[in-house]
């Protein structure tokens, strides 16, 4: 079995190739992208340990990304679950709406450290796209952001964010028409302009780099985290569940970062795939169906893919999760059986959201993606004792969804 | 020792001074059995063919080679096919030495060893693959140096001389030297002559080794950069066979006279 290493970053605990447990991520890109990607790598090992860059970083967080993000009980679920307690990490609250703005935020100052003008990104359910537009905006920095032609349809709001943050949308109506096409096509627009353009990849996917400086910003979370569960109940407690939609994988890279060193049995981290629709072949979950590994974007991963090894379409009510890939950290995780991972079907999800509407209503309004998670948190907790301790990473507003919810209920929320 | 199939075909092109003309083509399109007619008729024309193993996330290609791929693989491409293509290839009369060219999840899902044990098998002389870079490649180009397999290795405008020098000292017969900053099939943004600079930078650093350019090179570009050792063009032919669909008109024959042309070009 694969052992992770005490005292050292998940994102650090790789060898020499770049490659995480010796078999998950990995550098392989075309050779025009090695330097521009080498001189990222070498640009932010500097600033990650340059004080002032630490400070700047800080200083954007609480100013304008707006941390600590809120953390609190959801009494009446728990009431009527009846088991364990259900705790929210309310990290839609930053500035944006989703937790993407912690990337999106870091990649804008390191491209002004790196004197680019230009910055590109990917964006699947559109808050990659959307708080990179606005960091690029804040930053004056002019922003290209690449989404499949599918996505910008059913994330239509997030769309208008960006165009009206100055952004230019590309759609990208190859392959599939989602994430996976909109990374595609975002790196080969950096092939072509590595020169003058800063590229930002969306989620802790794509070679290294890309998915170090992802989990050293997302990281934030858990450190409020931390703080706050220590402040709640005076330590980390005894039981404790930490509950993430897993896509790409960002937003629970960044959610667990701080807790991953604790015993399992104390803190279990609980990853929470997109099922696709039930009774579908069709699926976005590959470290829960047993996805063999290849290469997608840059890097060894589980993926989902034929036997030819083309890659696969994936289905998912929620365009942020509908990526055949996870990160190689994800798959480390697994692997060293640190976290585990389960799916949820868009039924599940639709009605985990019915319920928290019914419940928490005017207290949270989660995404498709966090109502992932919560459809796992509803599942256990009526099994779990009172003194266990869920909490769920509500790491995206659902004002881009109410669209696709309204089709699919019938009715608002 | 003998010369690889390659390394002569370099051997000859340069004693009838001229660049050797590499072409490259998808296999399977725009089904099996006409890419593999295009194949033999271009063979005529060309010194080298490049087979690409096609790829849906090609991150390395621009839309000429996406359409082409996905055309083949809409069409049913399997990796056997083309071993099979590359097989009935190698018998025909005007054979030409084979590159196939693709993406590393091909090998990987296929497995290291059996790819290039069946590349041996079926004739392939040469293997590129856009996404395993120096020093990632090391261990599978000395699998395929064992199996008398050339895999060629690429450089870029952006590739440091320091690291230019360490992957020519791993690079067997052939190494290909991309024009510009771009993915293939990209409009030439950079002039010949400093591609050419280039070139004979990567040229002094050690002569023995034939260089190729590739990326961006049309019919209309091509005399430009004769000097070089090779050229390689396929967008242009990509684009040739979506043409010929779209107008419905025989691709092997257009391909085919693009390819004479190109040619011609070069003498």
């Amino acid at each position: 079995m694969m052992k992770l290493k005490k005292g050292k970053l998940l994102i650090d605990q790789h060898n020499k190739d770049y490659l995480y447990g010796g078999k998950f991520g990995g550098n392989y890109v075309p050779e025009t992208l090695k330097k521009p990607i080498e001189d990222l790598a070498n640009l932010f090992e500097k600033l990650r340990r340059d004080k002032k860059f630490l400070n700047e970083r800080d200083y954007y967080f609480k100013n304008y990304v707006g941390v600590p993000t809120p953390f609190f009980k959801l009494k009446n679920l728990t009431k009527h679950l009846g088991g364990a307690q259900i705790w929210c990490k309310q990290v839609s609250k930053a500035n944006g709406g989703a937790h993407k703005i912690y990337n999106a935020t870091v990649h804008a100052l390191i491209a002004l450290k790196a004197k680019k003008r230009f910055i590109i990104g990917d964006t699947g359910a559109g808050y990659a796209g959307k708080m990179l537009s606005m960091a690029a905006k804040k930053f004056g920095l002019k922003c290209k952001i690449f989404m499949g032609t599918k996505d910008i349809v059913r994330q239509a709001v997030n769309c208008r964010a960006m165009r009206k943050n100055g952004a230019e949308v590309v759609p990208v109506d190859s392959g599939s028409k989602t994430l996976v096409d909109a990374v595609s096509e975002c790196m080969r627009y950096w092939v072509s302009n590595c020169d003058t353009t800063h590229m930002c990849v969306g989620s802790t996917v794509g070679p290294n780099i890309f998915i170090k400086i992802c989990a050293w910003s997302t990281a934030q979370i858990s450190r409020e985290l931390m703080v706050q569960v220590k402040k709640e109940f005076g330590r980390v407690p005894k039981k404790l569940k930490l509950i993430n939609c897993v896509g790409g994988g960002s937003s629970a890279m960044g959610f667990w970062n701080e807790f991953i060193g604790y015993d399992r049995n104390q803190v279990e981290l609980i990853g929470v795939e997109a099922g696709g629709p039930k009774n579908s072949k069709r699926h976005a979950a590959p470290l829960t169906n047993g996805a063999k590994i290849g290469v997608l974007h840059g890097a060894l991963q589980y993926v989902i893919q034929d036997a030819e090894g083309q890659i696969e379409e994936t289905e998912s009510i929620s365009a942020g999760l509908d990526y055949p890939g996870v990160s190689p950290l994800h798959c480390l995780l697994k692997d060293s059986k640190r976290a585990r991972y389960t799916s949820a079907t868009d039924e599940e999800s639709l009605e985990a959201l019915k319920l928290i509407s019914k419940l928490e209503k005017g207290k949270i309004r989660p995404s498709l993606e966090p109502a992932h998670a919560f459809s796992e948190a509803i599942k256990i907790a009526p099994k779990l004792s009172k003194d266990t301790i869920i909490c769920v990473d509500s790491c995206g507003d659902q004002k881009k969804d109410k669209q696709i919810i309204k089709e699919r209920l019938g009715h608002n929320l | 020792m003998r010369l690889s199939n390659i390394a002569s075909t370099f051997k000859k092109c340069r004693q009838e001074h001229r660049p050797a003309l590499l072409t490259y083509t998808v296999s399977g399109d725009p089904n099996k059995k006409k890419s593999f007619e295009i194949l033999k008729a271009i063979s005529s024309h060309a010194d080298i063919c490049e087979i690409g193993v096609g790829h849906n996330c090609n991150t390395g290609d621009g839309k000429q080679i996406q359409n082409s791929t996905y055309r083949a693989i809409k069409n049913g491409i399997k990796i056997k096919d083309t071993f099979a293509i590359v097989k009935k290839f190698k018998k025909t009369k005007n054979a030409k030495p084979c590159i196939l060219m693709g993406y590393y999840n091909s090998v990987v899902q296929y497995g290291e060893n059996r790819f290039v044990r069946k590349c041996k098998q079926v004739g392939v002389d040469g293997l590129i693959i856009v996404d395993l870079p120096w020093p990632e490649n090391r261990n599978f180009s000395k699998k395929c140096k064992k199996n008398s397999i050339n895999f060629i290795q690429l450089l870029s405008p952006t590739t440091s001389r320091t690291r230019m020098k360490k992957i020519i000292k791993d690079s067997h017969d052939m190494i290909y030297y991309i024009s510009m900053l771009s993915t293939t099939g990209g409009k030439l943004k950079v002039s010949p002559e400093k591609i050419l600079e280039n070139y004979n930078k990567i040229k002094k650093i050690n002569k023995s080794k034939n260089l190729v350019i590739g990326f961006g090179i049309t019919i209309k570009t091509i005399s430009s950069l004769k000097k070089a050792d090779g050229l390689v063009v396929g967008s242009a032919l990509c684009n040739e066979i979506s043409k010929s669909i779209k107008n419905r008109q025989n691709s092997v024959t257009n391909v085919s006279n693009m390819v004479k042309n190109i040619r011609a070009k070069l003498s």
